[in-house]
């Protein structure tokens, strides 16, 4: 039973670490029907700026106070990571606007092994995984016999707030209200004076600066770091996206729960262990699309003119 | 009454340069054609129509115009502006409101946020004004503003999607078949509408294949067939034209 309450908690760590990442798919998704398989690259240099910020930006006494250190470093991530993705979406996305959709596609793949060995040959040491400073380390919460590590617990409710604060930008701003404009129809939302470049633009920048900051959280609470933690990492927030109907922001933030509680519990309880997570994963999300193709929260593919 | 000719003609009572003028526009999908070398202008404060057949061009011409579409030839002057080379986002911010065919609501948004879409490039204090102003034309709307917009009838979605378009207050409002899937009486309650925008200052450009409702609203009307304007004149004209009504109201 102890056993069980812990991998939950370490589920719902692990799905609020994914969340932060799904968030970005499913948004860009939902504006450009654009799978961007390089996103799980901005998550990876975001962690890395951070690790750049803690390592060369920051005195030796500001590393050590947790509270100056962490923003500093969220920030610097948030930064990189885009920086990282408006250069993306610029120089690789926007050429192939109008091309049939599998070149943006190829695309994304090339660029996400680009950013990976880029990453590998530029940053000193990440040739093999990088060690990455537990900026954050008060001590763990205890609730019986649950332990709750502290930098863990800071990524769960960092993710939870973001969620929240993305999800009423998106349903109250004008801007929000632009963007969900131009998912539904974006001839029409032109012909309202809505500029298509500029909503393209906020919605990989929201999607990066999410990626970035969970890309620092996860750096402090797994304490090192690899060119290649984007892929692993984006494939469960690409899975947990499409779980909960990619497009959709609440069925994403859902999704990615719902497989950190799988993956934790599969380790511990399903044949196979912690090798066999991703078959289980994956079987769920098959089970739900032969059920649901729309995912959870997802709407029926829609009619374009 | 005239035939069109190639060179443009300024629609007779008023001296002054027309608020929108279409200059031998050509616009291709493609190899094909939609429309060539069409030339007309709309003279502000008036209601001027577009009739014609299906497939004859009507939607294509204002779809390039309101900037959806980029014209192969010719060119097309607002306030003697050319706006051919400009974005549609920029066009509606010049003054030009395109309400398109079908209507193309938000149709899981409600009226409310429809209706701000509509004002999306405004930052003026009339917003909240103007959008009360829309309730009281059409008090339905007013009363389900928090109802998602696609759960309302053809003809309330048809009040929707005018109230809309007037929301960015354009000088040229272009409604492309406002009257399609209504029934007669609602018909008669936006052309009544539309003659009333027009009463209040707001220039309309109407594509219609209801020919005998749009010419008996309109101020002046072309004739568009296979791509071109071939007839043009006061809709009172037009509709006593006889290939007119041979060939669009029925009777032959």
């Amino acid at each position: 039973m102890a056993t069980l309450l812990q991998q939950i908690v370490n589920g719902l760590i692990f799905g609020g670490l994914i969340a932060m990442v799904a968030l970005g798919y499913t948004m860009v998704y939902g504006i450009i029907q654009l799978i961007n398989f390089a996103h799980g690259e901005i998550f990876m240099t975001g962690a890395f700026g951070g690790l750049a910020v803690y390592t060369w930006l920051l005195p030796a006494e500001a590393q050590k106070i947790w509270y100056v250190a962490l923003p500093a470093m969220m920030v610097g991530g948030a930064i990189v990571s885009l920086v990282v993705a408006l250069l993306m979406e610029r120089l690789a996305y926007r050429p192939l606007r109008n091309a049939p959709r599998l070149a943006p596609l190829i695309t994304a793949l090339g660029v996400s092994v680009f950013l990976q060995e880029l990453t590998r040959i530029v940053y000193p040491g990440a040739n093999s995984a990088v060690p990455f400073p537990n900026v954050f380390s008060a001590a763990p919460v205890h609730i019986g016999s649950i332990t709750i590590p502290s930098s863990g617990l800071l990524m769960l409710v960092v993710s939870v707030v973001l969620s929240v604060v993305l999800q009423t930008y998106v349903n109250r701003s004008r801007m929000g209200r632009a963007m969900r404009a131009t998912a539904q129809d974006p001839d029409t939302s032109r012909l309202m004076g809505i500029n298509p470049d500029r909503v393209i633009v906020l919605t990989f920048g929201i999607g990066a600066v999410l990626a970035g900051i969970g890309g620092v959280l996860y750096g402090t609470y797994i304490n090192n770091v690899d060119p290649y933690i984007g892929f692993q990492n984006g494939l469960f927030a690409f899975a947990a996206a499409v779980l909960g109907g990619i497009g959709s922001i609440r069925g994403a933030v859902i999704g990615a729960f719902v497989i950190g509680l799988i993956k934790n519990i599969a380790d511990i309880y399903l044949p196979g262990g912690t090798a066999y997570d991703y078959v289980w994963i994956f079987i769920l999300l098959i089970a739900v699309l032969v059920f649901r193709p729309q995912g959870l929260f997802g709407e029926v593919e829609r009619v374009r003119a | 009454m005239s035939e069109t000719t190639a060179a443009p003609q300024a629609p007779v009572s008023t001296q002054t340069r027309p608020l929108l003028e279409v200059r031998g526009l050509s616009v291709a999908y493609g190899a094909i054609e939609a429309i060539r070398d069409i030339t007309f202008s709309v003279q502000a404060g008036q209601i001027v129509s577009l009739i014609g057949s299906n497939g004859a061009g009507k939607t294509t011409t204002l779809r390039t115009i309101s900037g959806l579409l980029r014209p192969k030839a010719g060119e097309i002057l607002f306030e003697g502006r050319p706006i051919h080379t400009q974005p549609a986002h920029a066009i509606l911010g010049m003054g030009v409101a395109h309400c398109p065919e079908g209507r193309r609501l938000f149709p899981r948004m409600t009226v409310e946020e429809n209706l701000l879409l509509g004002a999306y490039t405004r930052s003026d204090d009339g917003v909240a004004e103007d959008m009360e102003r829309v309730y009281e034309l059409f008090p339905v709307l007013g009363e389900r503003r928090q109802n998602k917009a696609g759960l309302f009838s053809g003809g309330e979605q048809q009040m929707l999607a005018i109230g809309r378009a007037m929301m960015s207050r354009p000088r040229l409002l272009m409604l492309d078949e406002p009257s399609m899937g209504l029934s007669p009486i609602m018909t008669q309650r936006i052309f009544d509408t539309i003659r009333n925008l027009r009463d209040l200052g707001t220039t309309v450009l109407l594509v219609e294949q209801n020919a005998l409702a749009a010419l008996a609203q309109s101020d002046y009307g072309y004739v568009v067939d296979l791509g071109r304007t071939t007839l043009e004149g006061s809709g009172h004209e037009l509709l006593a034209d006889q290939r007119v009504r041979d060939a669009y109201l029925g009777e032959s």
